[in-house]
């Protein structure tokens, strides 16, 4: 095998901040490389580098690709000797259809005239390739993540590509579409695609990768070759945080306290389709000091269901009753759900959870400004404190809190948008994937908050498509499919197993 | 890793940050000032006599004044065509209820600025509540409201209006002092004022000095202090050695620190550039998107309303044409000022300086004699200039 792509010291610097320093990486033609770190260690922006996102010139070191000295500017150059990123936040356009998104700047036309039968023919040859069943003029918009990040890459298979960058392609993922991805992979790679894959997920990356280079801080500190070494999650991940970490969960006792929201037959309709029931008679209960598990498939309907308890934010014809602290609640916006104690932490943090314009600071404070002001005017030093307190306790990564949230890493912003939520001092704090694309170590971080606040007698409820994390937090987990929920298992009796066994036969 | 070598940046590269932060900031300072010098070289002096600077601000009151107001819309993601059309109707109703009808000042004008905000409710409903384009709805606006001053005035001009109302725009703060010529409250206002900014400009170093946010170098903090302190005074003093202060300029400069307080330092300004950056976001976290939204077009129709008032008595007259494009100059301020087209940001005092940069060319552009034609091209070049500026100074952060 000969090498196809050497980075060689590479050094990337934004005002204030040094992201990268002489970072090295090298990858062989045909191999599945992974990229593994911490949050905002530096491989998102080493993959900037690699494709052209940020030109030659702004950044110090050599990229040889081919053997060649590579001079990329933007990213069409790179793209033009077959080097396609797929960022970590998708990037297809939400009201083409897939075969428009597919073909995106690379039309297929005739004199500018689009030329739609070799568009459609081609987008069905691709959508096979990768497994997707669905039209080719189906609207991106009505697609899952998963199936999203599928026609992203058909759209790289579009292009003639020999280098695919692939920057957390499966944390918006659940187990099944992971799965598929990553056979789709290992399926590339014996097509002769050598692929460059950055996850938190340490278990895919050990069934799929060759090759994985940890970064820390903005520097390489190892590589590890997963054919010659015998090689555990454990190592990766003392190479990745710096020290030993023997336990992925905070121990944890069980708690329940009184109930503190009891949800009685909810309905919820689509909120275009008013004959689409997406939520049927589901009922559950919170206890203070649970945290309470709810498991299920992609488009099982866990986030229509928090959202539509959480003021009313999805859906329509919304019946049913909500009891807090066994009283009923009645809740009809927004304001009126953060004023009884609940808080709902969405699972999409670029486009419902963030302003990603402003700062860290006025981020945090954002869901509970009344209490840094006084008659409606702000008191910014007590503004700054709390966004300070919550920097240091949740240990985000950021220069000061006047940073710009959008320049900070992925799982940075994901601390900030709980941060937010926790600064409400709710009583129900329901999370949605709170762990997304969240490194090994932030995780135990989260969790041990979690456990905190179940401490304090909160009642969390967590919804998560990864279900060790769901077993290895909760009190008890409901299981959900298709709108409905399908049983409930106590922490003792759930497993992965039974969990799957209650999906399938719902 | 963020915190060492956030500390290990030197001094120096301090300086540069802080500058490529902030240079749209120091720049429209100096782009004001420029021009201001530029004129005064072109026009033999003539910019900066007193009188001329009175005028500077009688001319230009009202545009600034719904500046404030469209910035307000356009950082919540919105724009406001309507704004010289309904101007232009207040003004003409104004004429109608007084001079026609003989109405009292004391209650026609608060008809009048009732009416602004029945506008402006009339137009806000719409875009928030059935989330029309704000963009159709005003310009419908701007239609409507044109020919409805036609139809109040029948086509013809009103007045001239009584004293009373005329003091709104062409009277002066009289003399607390009783030194006359100079003016003291002219001066004493300008003092206090110069004062104030450089105590409000310590306590915000302070604090930013507490909680780490990058810091304005001191030389460069004493530097823009220097200049618009003596800008201050200066323009104090020139004011003070001819009539005085108009009363327009206090109702202005009230409005100015009024909608600066509101935006910057209370909750619901946070919470409209919260809607104007990710108004999902912004709804999810409990802010009433729709509400404010909803607000901010009355706002703007009040101000608006203010702004026909001021301008009629300006010209102690109402015409069919009052307010004719002048939507297009308070836009033009907003985003020589610093707003950014997709809503989220820009500043109350970026507007001001940004009308007053319209301003200052009208004003110079006339005195020296330049055609309206040539008038209009190169205002049209200082806003694309400001806007590409922006883009261009965005790009080499990122
Ligand atoms: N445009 C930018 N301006 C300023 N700082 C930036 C910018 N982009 C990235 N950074 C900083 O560079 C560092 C590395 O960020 P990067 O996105 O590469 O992290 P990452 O390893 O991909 O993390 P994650 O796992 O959270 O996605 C972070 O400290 C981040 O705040
Ligand atoms: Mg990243």
């Amino acid at each position: 095998m000969s090498t196809l792509l050497e980075m060689k010291a590479i050094t990337k610097e934004f005002p204030g901040v040094k992201a990268l320093s002489e970072v090295s990486l090298s990858v062989e033609q045909g191999e599945i490389h992974a990229i593994c770190g911490e949050n905002g260690a530096g491989k998102s922006t080493l993959m900037k580098v690699l494709s052209g996102v940020y030109s030659t010139g702004s950044y110090d070191g050599k990229i040889y690709y081919d053997s060649e000295l590579a001079d990329f500017r933007t990213i069409l150059d790179s793209e033009k000797k077959g080097i396609i990123i797929i960022h970590q936040e998708l990037a297809l356009v939400p009201l083409l259809s897939v075969a428009e998104n597919i073909f995106l700047g690379n039309e297929r036309a005739k004199n500018g005239v689009m030329n739609w039968h070799e568009t459609f023919d081609r987008t069905k040859v691709l959508l096979a390739k990768v497994g997707l069943r669905e039209s080719p003029s189906t609207v991106v918009d009505t697609l899952g993540v998963g199936k999203q990040q599928l026609v992203e890459i058909a759209k790289a298979l579009s292009k003639d590509v020999r280098l695919l960058i692939l920057d957390e392609p499966t944390a918006a993922l659940s187990e099944f579409d992971s799965a598929t991805l990553l056979d789709l992979m290992l399926e590339l790679k014996h097509q002769g695609v050598t692929q460059i894959i950055i996850s938190h997920k340490l278990n895919e990356i050990k069934r799929i990768a060759d090759k994985i280079t940890v970064i820390r801080d903005g520097t390489s500190v190892s590589t590890l070759d997963l054919h010659k070494q015998n090689i555990s999650e454990d190592d990766i991940v003392r190479d990745m945080v710096g020290r030993e970490m023997s336990q992925r969960y905070p121990p944890r006792i069980p708690r329940k306290g009184s109930k503190v929201m009891e949800v009685c037959e909810w309905n919820v309709w689509h909120p275009e389709h008013s004959n689409r029931q997406i939520i049927h008679d589901v009922a559950f209960t919170v206890h203070a000091g649970e945290v309470v598990g709810i498991a299920g498939l992609m488009g099982a309907g866990r986030t229509e269901l928090a959202m539509s308890i959480f003021g009313r934010s999805y859906g329509q014809k919304i019946s049913g009753s909500i009891k807090l602290h066994g009283q009923e609640a009645i809740i009809k916006d927004i304001p009126s759900a953060i004023s009884a104690g609940m808080a709902y932490v969405t699972e999409d943090r670029k486009s419902l959870g963030l302003v990603l314009d402003d700062t860290v600071q006025r981020n945090i404070t954002l869901a509970n400004l009344p209490s840094v002001a006084k008659a409606g005017v702000l008191n910014e030093d007590e503004e700054a404190k709390v966004a300070e307190e919550y920097r240091i306790s949740l240990q985000i990564r950021t220069p000061s809190v006047q940073q710009i949230v959008g320049n900070l890493s992925g799982g940075n912003q994901q601390k900030i948008v709980l941060a937010k939520w926790l600064f409400t001092e709710p009583d129900v704090l329901m999370l949605d994937e709170p762990t997304r694309g969240i490194d090994i170590g932030a995780k135990y971080e989260i969790y041990g908050l979690i456990n905190e606040l179940s401490e304090r007698d909160k009642g969390v409820v967590m919804i998560s498509s990864e279900l060790p994390e769901l077993l290895g937090m909760c009190d008890r987990i409901y299981v959900m499919n298709e709108g409905k929920i399908v049983g409930e298992l106590s922490a003792k009796d759930a497993s992965q197993e039974r969990i799957m066994a209650m999906i399938v036969t719902g | 890793m963020t915190d060492q070598t956030a500390s290990k940046a030197d001094s120096d590269n301090g300086v540069r940050s802080y500058l490529a932060k902030h240079l749209r900031e120091y720049g429209l300072l100096f782009a004001l000032i420029a021009i201001m010098a530029f004129f005064q070289v072109m026009t033999g002096g003539v910019m900066l006599r007193p009188i001329n600077i009175t005028n500077l601000f009688l001319q230009n009151s009202y545009i600034i004044i719904m500046a404030l107001g469209m910035l307000i819309v356009i950082v919540a993601g919105h724009i406001d065509l309507s704004v010289g059309s309904v101007m232009g109707f207040i003004g003409a109703l104004a004429a109608v209820l007084i001079v026609n009808m003989n109405m009292s000042v004391w209650l026609a004008v608060p008809i009048c600025l009732f009416m602004g905000g029945v506008i402006g409710a009339a137009q806000g409903y719409w875009v928030a509540y059935w989330k029309i384009p704000s963009f159709i709805v005003t310009l419908a606006g701007m239609l409507v409201f044109r020919g409805l001053s036609l139809w109040l005035l029948e086509g013809q001009s009103v007045g001239p209006f009584p004293k009373e109302f005329q003091i709104i725009s062409t009277g002066f703060v009289p003399d607390i002092f009783g030194i006359g010529r100079p003016n003291g409250t002219a001066l004493a206002a300008g003092a206090t004022a110069a004062s104030l900014i450089f105590w409000l400009g310590l306590r915000g170093r302070a604090r930013n000095r507490q909680y780490g946010a990058v810091e304005e170098p001191m030389a460069f903090f004493i530097v823009r202090n220097a200049i618009v302190m003596g800008a201050l005074m200066f323009v104090a003093y020139k004011l003070s050695t001819f009539r005085g202060l108009p009363n327009v300029l206090i109702s202005m400069t009230l409005l100015t620190v009024v909608y600066a307080f509101i935006t910057e330092n209370t909750v619901i300004g946070r919470r409209i550039y919260a809607l104007g950056g990710n108004e999902k976001a912004a709804k999810l976290s409990g802010t009433r998107t729709e509400r404010l939204t909803f607000l901010a077009f009355v706002n703007m129709g009040i101000l608006a309303a203010f702004a026909g008032l001021i301008f009629a008595a300006r010209l102690n007259t109402a015409t069919p044409k009052s307010g004719f494009a002048v939507e297009l100059d308070v836009i033009a301020a907003v985003f020589i000022g610093g707003a950014s087209m997709s809503g989220g940001s820009g500043k109350i005092i970026g507007a001001v300086v940004g009308a007053f940069i319209m301003g200052v060319l009208n004003n110079g552009m006339s005195i020296m004699g330049i055609g309206i034609d040539y008038q209009q091209i190169i205002k049209g070049l200082v806003l694309l200039a400001a806007v590409i500026f922006d883009v261009y100074n965005k790009r080499k952060q990122s």
